[in-house]
């Protein structure tokens, strides 16, 4: 096939990624739970026939899910190719974190585009889902040793087949949830947003035509490697080795490794992980596939000008074994694989940092912390009042880091205090920025947060979160940020502490007891000497950081 | 007096911008109008102000002044704002700081943000509203002081007071306000149940704030406009227009300064809606192609959708219904590159107006869309626009986009200024598609309205691509914003969230609530003392099923203090739903969140025939010779004609160029271009 024309790749670019955007929209505001409606914990995009590819992806999905997906498309195709039987209509739904990715809250719902009569390309959508059943409402299991703690995994199963949805499929996701009216409108939304997604395409491929449209995708694939080498190229060769850890893994007090070495050799890179920890008895493990994912979205963030396609993953060889806890199988517990993934881009951070400091990224706060607070309303309804926390991000060359963002794998906003409030039987008695929790540098990272909580009523709470032991790395001479902590209330009136740091489940409270989380801030760069004066006495001033801090990490006295 | 004035009806629009003052004046006694552009005075814009009302005659002559104004916007993007002291509840006085926990871009980690009130600034009151509107702790009216008192001791110029949960109950805010009051002109003081009371903190403290730092600056514009304007003997009356596209009297904007942040171009919609429906088209989609971006809106029906939210910039929300505008980054300041994977880009990168395209000589080397458009011969050389310059450099600018563009791509110059058109207009056809498409709307029904001084060079190619009905180029494309001044309705929204099941909601008391709201918003609009020829009240609910978070607006048409059933409130949901989404999830229990109040205060009619050609005009006398135009490929000898003087009903075929001092009108091939009765260029198929 020949390659369309510089405007005809602009012009299908444009029209291509606005169909995916259009269906990240929809599903933002058709969903049911605030993971996605607010958090945006979804992803659309567009899939090769044949190998799967991302070849479009929506410009606002989650970072993590594009890198994913593919994987998910390649399940599906894998699954036709042993079953045979793809028609026109189908859609297929999944959650198996080993056969695509991430953990078991992540739907995917997988459809053939059909044109005359041949398959074009696979439309995909996946959505974080509030609760898969489990040992733990929400998900987020901390103390899973095998994934049927974590919550019923459902293989690629034909959901819709030509065009008529199977209700058995319904009726078994249903008795499987705690929150099985949240999962039906999430499980709407993104049909809704497939649905949509094909009649966009179908109007675009009736005016641009099968061929010219494939050819373009090619080309698009081409251009994002041709510019990643470009990328790369620009990198002195060599081996650069970055190493970080995890706490532990929810289940025994000891650290895990999450080692890289890194190696430029001329135009392309290996990304080599075999230095890292073996597979770990809690949930910390990732599949191979999530592993893929998160470089990919810790080389978008290093290389943001790169587009969002498998071409930019050509140059790149990984070597993740199974003997490490970043390439295991089933039933392996996958459900913290958010904090694992951030440890992979962080080391990523790292060595290119190394390689080329103008590039640098300090640690981000580098945790999702998922704390859920569960109970029934005084009319004996449910609740799961479930969120991720937000959290400074590292420090760069290019300025301090922004103070509580959300994680590099996510564009997540924060649901509202109010929202929490009028939702569930809680009340915040703080939401505040921390002082002090940001690495010191001559540019510090941006503040992690606190928040506190009450209950109203009786509760169990529970968290999944790291960086309770290794602090965000700082980097050229930039200090670590502060660790992640998080307190409750006790019923002598004192206030108790994870053993395991930033991992719990079950922790009871009575009306009117608290629970407090303390978020990391980002690493800093560069020697905190070197901090300008007037930098300084606007952070004392503003109290971000504390006559304390200001002597310890600066040398400084107020 | 002022409305004895206003029926003498000299009304001015000053639409003040950031290069330029634009100024429409309608004589409702005579039928006569007239328009002006003079620069505008950045930092000082009362000098163009009444700069451009003296180019009609003596100030004391006009009747009224209806004022669009950017002041609020440059203010919160430059920075230059009011200190203002914050007080929160306990706990919570990092909110405006810490936002929703977003970050300025999906990739790349770098960026760092400033609140617009610094954390010392900020300071927290022992008091706690539940959601449910239950008082946990009343407010200590001496803490609130002393915390006022100490914040103006640190120099704060304005208070405002953010309690959490205000929206369900405002006593714990108005106890506190009443303790602060005194210490401050009451306009100086202000509590989030006043601007915004409505669910959701961030968006409430982020609109409150902005609002109060916005205070004293459009406080201070505002007097010294009303001082200048005294100077000059005026003594009619003197309005500001929303960015909702209504006009609100000077008291109301400097209660609510943030309205006013897209006031420009809100009425610049508004005119151009107006202009449409009087000619025939009630469905439209406006196209402002300025210098850095193409803002495009909807208008159905003769009404212009509204946002519920605008983001000035990173991090600074403002949450009030206002003309919803989608905005790309492509203007003729847009650079084109080829990047190093071979593919054309054009924008977001922009050269702005200052250094401005290759061909201006300031300076920029990098080719933009203006360049590609003076090269190919479409914008003429030696006559810009706003004369602010005597000629363009084409020569400049063709070089530029042979070096960047053409060789790398293997193009000549002319050929790689073509591709930079289309990859431009594609984009452009984007954001068409955004309001259109992606609403559910078929974008054959619409006609496109370009304004501003460029949008006309991309029309017939626009309307082209999107499968648009036609394009409606209006008489003075350029000063649009300024006759939207003169003809916007009065117009007061309000929210409310009222967080009510549907099942067994009590119809009377809502009733009540929504004729007690609208007696407010009423009230607001008659205050503003603008002839008016009757009040709309319009309600709407936004509404969703129990566990979503994101709402549905659902209009809902009863008269204030009608009597209606829960039925009557579903079938609305239900309407309202389907519209939005595919599927209604029926057994699933519905909650109303917020009730929104509009009251709209008609203005008179305006006759829009009296910008009508006069009579006796020929084609023939249009004519301004003719200059070599590419189109497809190559250029074509196409005739150039002044589009001021061609009249009603005349026909030009394309290709080509109608010229106006404030715009240039292409017609491509394949086009016609017909004068309308109302002097407005329709572009249509062939």
């Amino acid at each position: 096939m020949t390659r369309p024309d510089a405007v005809t790749l602009a012009v299908l670019r444009g029209r291509l990624e606005q169909i995916a955007d259009e269906m990240d929209a929809t599903l933002y505001r058709s969903a049911f739970n605030p993971i996605i409606a607010e958090a945006r914990d979804a992803c659309h995009g567009l899939y090769h026939a044949e190998t799967g590819e991302t070849l479009v992806q929506g410009t606002k999905g989650l970072p993590i899910f594009v890198g994913a997906m593919a994987f998910a498309v390649r399940a599906v195709i894998a699954k036709v190719k042993d079953e045979g039987g793809l028609e026109p209509g189908d859609t297929f739904l999944f959650n198996d974190p080993y056969d695509g990715g991430t953990h078991l809250n992540d739907f995917r719902l997988v459809r053939p585009i059909f044109r005359q009569g041949k398959l074009f390309c696979w439309l995909a959508s996946v959505g974080h889902w509030l609760d898969i059943g489990g040992n733990v409402p929400g998900g987020f299991n901390a103390r899973a040793t095998e994934s049927h703690q974590e919550g019923v995994r459902i293989p690629p199963v034909k959901f819709i087949a030509r065009g008529v949805m199977n209700r058995d499929i319904l009726s078994i996701l249903s008795a499987n949830s705690r929150l099985p009216q949240s999962n039906f409108g999430d499980l709407n939304g993104q049909l809704n947003a497939l649905d949509l997604g094909e009649r966009r395409l179908d109007g675009l491929l009736d005016e641009a035509g099968e061929d010219t449209v494939a050819a373009a995708l090619d080309a698009f694939s081409e251009g994002a490697d041709a510019l990643m080498r470009a990328a790369i190229a620009a990198l002195p060769d060599g081996t650069y080795r970055f190493d970080d850890i995890l706490d532990n893994d929810g289940i025994t007090d000891e650290p895990l490794a999450i080692a890289l070495d890194l190696t430029v050799s001329g135009e392309t890179m290996r990304l080599d992980f075999s230095r890292s920890s073996p597979p770990c008895a809690g949930p910390l493990n990732i599949a191979y596939s999530t592993a893929v994912a998160s470089c990919y979205v810790a080389l978008k963030h290093l290389f943001p000008e790169v587009p969002s396609n498998a071409g930019c993953l050509r140059p790149i060889t990984f070597v993740i074994p199974e003997t490490t806890l970043l390439g295991v199988k089933a039933p392996k517990p996958v459900g913290g694989y958010t904090e694992t993934i951030l440890r992979v881009i962080g080391v990523i951070f790292g060595a290119i940092g190394q390689a080329d400091p103008s590039r640098a990224l300090a640690g981000p706060f580098g945790t999702i912390n998922a704390l859920s607070i569960a109970g029934k309303r005084p009319d004996g309804s449910p609740f799961v009042m479930f969120s991720f926390f937000g959290g400074g991000l590292g420090a760069s060359p290019a300025g301090d880091g922004l103070s509580h963002a959300n994680n590099p794998i996510s564009t997540a906003t924060m649901p509202p205090a109010e929202i929490l409030e009028a939702s569930n039987p809680v009340m915040v008695t703080r939401w505040a920025l921390r002082p002090d929790s940001a690495g010191a540098g001559a540019h510090r990272g941006g503040l992690g947060a606190i928040y506190e909580f009450e209950a109203l009523t009786d509760a169990e709470v529970f968290l999944l979160g790291e960086r309770g032991k290794g602090a965000p790395f700082g980097l050229r001479g930039g200090k670590p940020a502060a660790l992640n902590r998080f307190f409750w209330q006790t019923e002598d009136g004192g206030e108790a502490s994870p053993p395991l740091a930033s991992k719990v489940t079950g922790v009871k409270l009575k009306p009117g007891m608290r629970v407090r989380l303390e978020t990391p801030g980002g690493g800093g760069f560069g020697d905190p000497a070197r901090r300008d004066e007037a930098s300084l006495a606007r952070d004392l001033a503003e109290g971000y950081v504390t006559p304390q801090g200001a002597a310890r990490d600066y040398g400084k006295v107020a | 007096m002022g409305d004895s004035r206003m029926e003498k009806g000299r009304v001015v629009g000053v639409d003040v911008g950031g290069t330029f003052t634009d100024l429409f004046l309608m004589d409702g006694a005579t039928g006569e109008f007239r328009t002006a552009k003079v620069p505008s005075n950045r930092g000082d814009e009362a000098v163009g102000f009444l700069n451009g009302l003296r180019v009609f005659g003596a100030v004391a002559d006009l009747g009224s002044i209806v004022h669009g104004t950017t002041v609020g916007t440059n203010a919160l993007l430059e920075r230059r704002i009011a200190r203002v002291g914050l007080i929160t509840t306990e706990g919570f006085r990092d909110v405006l700081e810490m936002r929703r926990r977003d970050r300025p871009k999906t990739w790349g980690l770098t960026g760092d943000f400033t609140p617009v009130i610094p954390r010392h600034m900020r300071r927290e009151a022992r008091e706690r509203v539940l959601s449910d509107g239950s008082i946990r702790h009343a407010v200590n009216p001496s803490e609130v002081r002393a915390l006022g008192e100490a914040l103006l001791a640190d120099g704060a110029e304005a208070l405002a007071v953010v309690f959490i949960n205000a929206y369900a109950n405002a006593a714990n805010e108005k106890a506190a306000l009443a303790a602060l009051a005194g210490l401050l002109p009451p306009d100086r003081l202000a509590a989030s149940h006043e601007i915004l009371p409505e669910i959701r903190e961030f968006e409430r403290t982020s609109t409150t704030a902005l609002n109060a730092c916005l205070q004293p600056v459009v406080g201070s514009y505002l007097a010294k406009l009303e001082a200048a304007l005294a100077g000059e003997a005026f003594a009619g009356r003197f309005h500001i227009v929303q960015s909702n596209g209504g006009v609100m009297s000077t008291e109301t904007a400097r209660r609510f300064p943030v309205r006013t942040a897209l006031s420009g171009p809100a009425a610049g919609v508004i005119a151009a809606a107006a202009i449409a429906a009087a000619a025939g088209m009630p469905d439209v989609i406006t196209g402002d192609l300025g210098g850095t971006s193409f803002d495009v809106s909807l208008v159905l029906g003769g009404r212009a959708e509204l946002a519920a939210q605008t983001t000035i910039d990173f991090g600074m929300v403002i949450r009030n219904p206002m003309i919803e505008i989608t905005t790309i980054g492509a203007g003729g300041g847009s650079i084109a590159a080829v990047d190093a994977g071979g593919m054309l880009r054009v924008g977001p990168e922009s050269a702005g107006s200052r250094p401005g395209p290759v061909a201006y000589g300031a300076g920029n080397m990098r080719p933009t869309l203006t360049d590609a458009n003076i090269v190919l011969g479409r914008i003429n050389a030696e006559k810009p626009i706003g004369g602010a310059l005597k000629r363009l450099d084409r020569e400049a600018a063709r070089a530029a986009i042979g070096r960047e563009i053409g060789d790398p791509l293997g193009l000549s110059p002319e050929a790689a200024a073509e591709a930079i058109l289309r990859v431009a207009n594609a984009r452009m056809a984007g954001a068409i598609r955004l309001v259109s498409i992606e609403r559910g709307h078929d974008p054959g029904r619409f006609a496109l309205v370009p304004f501003g001084g460029g949008g006309a060079l991309h029309a017939g190619a626009l309307l082209k691509e999107v499968g648009l009905k036609a394009a409606l180029v209006p008489r003075f494309p350029g000063v649009t914003s300024a006759l939207g001044c003169v003809i916007a309705d009065i117009r007061h929204d309000q929210v409310q969230t009222f967080n009510l099941a549907l099942k067994g909601l009590d119809c009377g008391a809502l009733s009540a609530r929504m004729a007690s709201e609208a007696e407010a918003a009423r009230n607001v609009v008659e205050r503003a003392g603008l002839p008016i020829e009757g009040v709309e009240i319009r309600f709407e609910f936004d509404m969703h099923y129990l566990g979503q978070t994101h709402t549905v607006a659902v209009p809902f048409k009863v008269a204030p203090a009608q009597t209606f059933t829960e039925e009557d409130v579903r079938q609305s949901f239900e309407a309202a739903y389907s519209q939005a989404f595919s599927r209604l999830l029926p057994g699933i229990g519905v909650k109303i969140v917020n009730l929104r109040t509009t009251a709209i205060g008609k203005r008179p009619a305006f006759d829009l025939a009296m910008l009508a050609p006069k009579a006796g005009g020929t084609l023939e006398a249009a004519r301004r010779g003719e200059r070599d135009v590419w189109f497809d490929g190559a250029f074509h000898a196409t005739p150039i004609l002044a589009r001021l003087d061609l009249p009603a009903d005349a026909r030009i075929a394309g290709p080509a160029i109608l010229e106006q001092p404030d715009a240039t009108i292409v017609v491509d091939p394949g086009l016609v271009a017909r004068v309308d009765s109302l002097g407005n260029i329709l572009l249509e198929r062939a």
